[in-house]
């Protein structure tokens, strides 16, 4: 089994961030991971995007140019990769940010307002979370149990505070009905 | 069997190298290769190791040359730009017989370029670089976790031989993380009784220099390091070969381009294609032995590069021109797709 997923957005909505998470929750799964960033001069604004792959063999190229699973936090991102993506592939969108849908009648999309469920809970930084658990739900290349562990090579140990919000995001992304 | 923890590739080279028992790094920042500098500057304060970020990197390769000469393990890291500017010390380095690692995380050129992945620094790396006849064991890896193997194989290779050893990677290997398991490598010191760390007056002074004003004392050095080169192209050759047992066609490539042209192998392998791929780790010594064997087996070669054609000149050498030689390559930051690698095999199968 090979998952080859592309997580994009802008620069600072956490894509890097969530792309460690997937990697890390593989990893504990005994699959075999890469993570590799798109990397710019930029620190924020401008696009992000990493490649994610877990797989049950050693990872060959570390670069994803036909994304199994694609994670679209922004228009620029969609409209970008929704082309490469392979045919049955998993789009989940922010709807929040992204009003069109997906062009392609050979892929299956999921809609999820992250952005606006993010802010209405008060933890406006994580859609990007919220993002992961949605896509855990739809594509299931990893499972949605003992997310703690994993979280908590990602959240610094300094705030341990936050790993119970992330863990509520991710939750509220696997049981968001539309 | 230690904890496999997620790092950066360029994390990976700096905690292999503290593993090793390098406690002196010297740099200066460039990207895509700063977290190993800022890796050092976070841990070698806690192990009473040097972290110095030096003014220039003419500045921090000559403290390399420093440290060398009093015969502790020492690095430097940049990426190309960076690297062209230690050419002078690299070649003093050389020139006065010290071990050190240098470590190239390359980027695209030439020039200032740009931040994005490449291996067009071959030709510095494996043909000189820097003025004068000498060598480098340079060392390609594919992997963090060779990232960190060939860190603490570079510092073995280069204290036995007393010869500058420096890592190829690229911007890609620096920046993806994956699984590593960080080596615990036997760190007893390797006798140095050749260092300039002090007589205490129990013994004739040592001098570490690379000026030989009497052409007749130059040579003979030259010829005696030449000696140990070959020991190193005899004893020392690292190489992978993937699915050439029974290869009709055989891809070359190192580092990140052996990773995507291994993906390119497996595709062809399921159309039927009977090609294989040889995968040199270490460039310089290059596996010379290894490609002429394949020239006899095979009916071509394509050497897969990220840059405008540079190890395909020792492929064709290798090989004595015995078969074809296409190149596919992507330059300037770019990186070939697998589909592009097939389409160029192709090419090759045509002809």
């Amino acid at each position: 089994m090979l998952t080859q997923i592309l997580i994009a957005g802008f620069g600072g909505q956490g894509v890097l961030f969530a792309g460690k998470f997937i990697a890390y929750k593989g990893l504990f799964e005994g699959k075999e991971v890469s993570w590799l960033p798109s990397y710019g001069p930029e620190m924020r604004g401008g696009t992000a995007n990493c490649s994610v792959i877990l797989s049950d063999d050693p990872v060959g190229s570390p670069i994803v140019s036909a994304p199994d699973v694609l994670m679209a936090m922004n228009l620029p991102s969609l409209d970008k990769y929704e082309d490469a993506c392979v045919p049955g592939a998993k789009i989940i969108i922010d709807s929040t940010l992204i009003e069109r849908k997906v062009k392609r009648d050979d892929v299956d999309a999921y809609y999820i307002p992250a952005t606006k469920l993010a802010n209405d809970a008060g933890i406006p930084t994580l859609a990007n979370m919220i993002m992961v658990g949605k896509m855990i739900r739809e594509a299931g290349c990893i499972s949605f149990d003992e997310m703690e562990s994993a979280l908590a090579k990602v959240v610094s140990a300094k705030r341990a505070n936050l790993l119970e919000v992330n863990l509520r995001a991710l939750q509220m992304g696997y049981n968001y009905e539309a | 069997m230690a904890e496999k923890v997620l790092m950066k590739g360029n994390e990976a080279i700096a905690e292999a190298a503290i593993k090793a028992g390098c406690m002196h790094y010297f740099g200066y920042p460039i990207t895509p290769q700063t977290e190993i500098a800022a890796y050092m500057a976070k841990r070698m304060p806690k192990i009473g190791g040097t972290f110095l970020q030096a003014e220039s990197e003419v500045a921090a390769i000559n403290m390399v040359y420093g440290v060398a000469g009093a015969g502790f393990r020492v690095m430097t890291s940049s990426s190309s730009p960076g690297v062209s500017l230690k050419q002078e010390g690299i070649s003093y380095i050389a020139g006065a017989d010290l071990p050190a690692l240098i470590v190239n995380v390359q980027r695209g050129g030439p020039g200032l370029g740009g931040i994005q992945p490449s291996q067009s620094d071959y030709f510095q790396a494996t043909k000189g670089g820097g003025h004068g006849d000498y060598r480098l064991i340079v060392l390609a890896p594919a992997s963090v976790q060779e990232m960190a193997d060939l860190t603490v194989r570079a510092f073995d290779l280069s204290d036995k031989y007393r010869v500058p050893a420096m890592l190829l990677a690229d911007g890609t290997l620096g920046q993806m993380m994956e699984p590593v398991e960080i080596p615990e490598p036997d760190v007893t010191p390797v006798e140095k009784p050749w260092a300039v760390n002090g007589t205490k007056g129990q013994r004739q002074h040592n001098i570490v220099n690379s000026l030989y004003l009497k052409p007749d004392q130059l040579e003979k050095t030259n010829f005696e390091r030449f000696e140990r080169y070959k020991q190193i192209e005899e004893n020392e050759v690292m190489v992978e070969s993937f699915m050439m047992e029974d290869a009709e066609y055989c891809i070359v490539a190192f580092g990140i381009a052996a990773r995507i042209s291994k993906n390119a192998v497996i595709a062809a392998r399921k159309k039927g294609i009977k090609v294989g791929l040889i995968r040199p780790i270490t460039l310089w010594p290059f596996p010379t032995d290894t490609i002429a064997r394949a020239a006899e087996q095979v009916r071509g070669f394509l050497s897969v590069e990220l840059s405008m054609g540079q190890m395909i000149e020792d492929v064709k050498l290798a090989s004595s021109c015995k078969k074809p030689v296409l190149l596919c390559n992507r330059a300037g930051g770019m990186i070939p797709s697998p589909e592009e690698v097939l389409a160029k095999l192709d090419e090759l199968i045509q002809l």
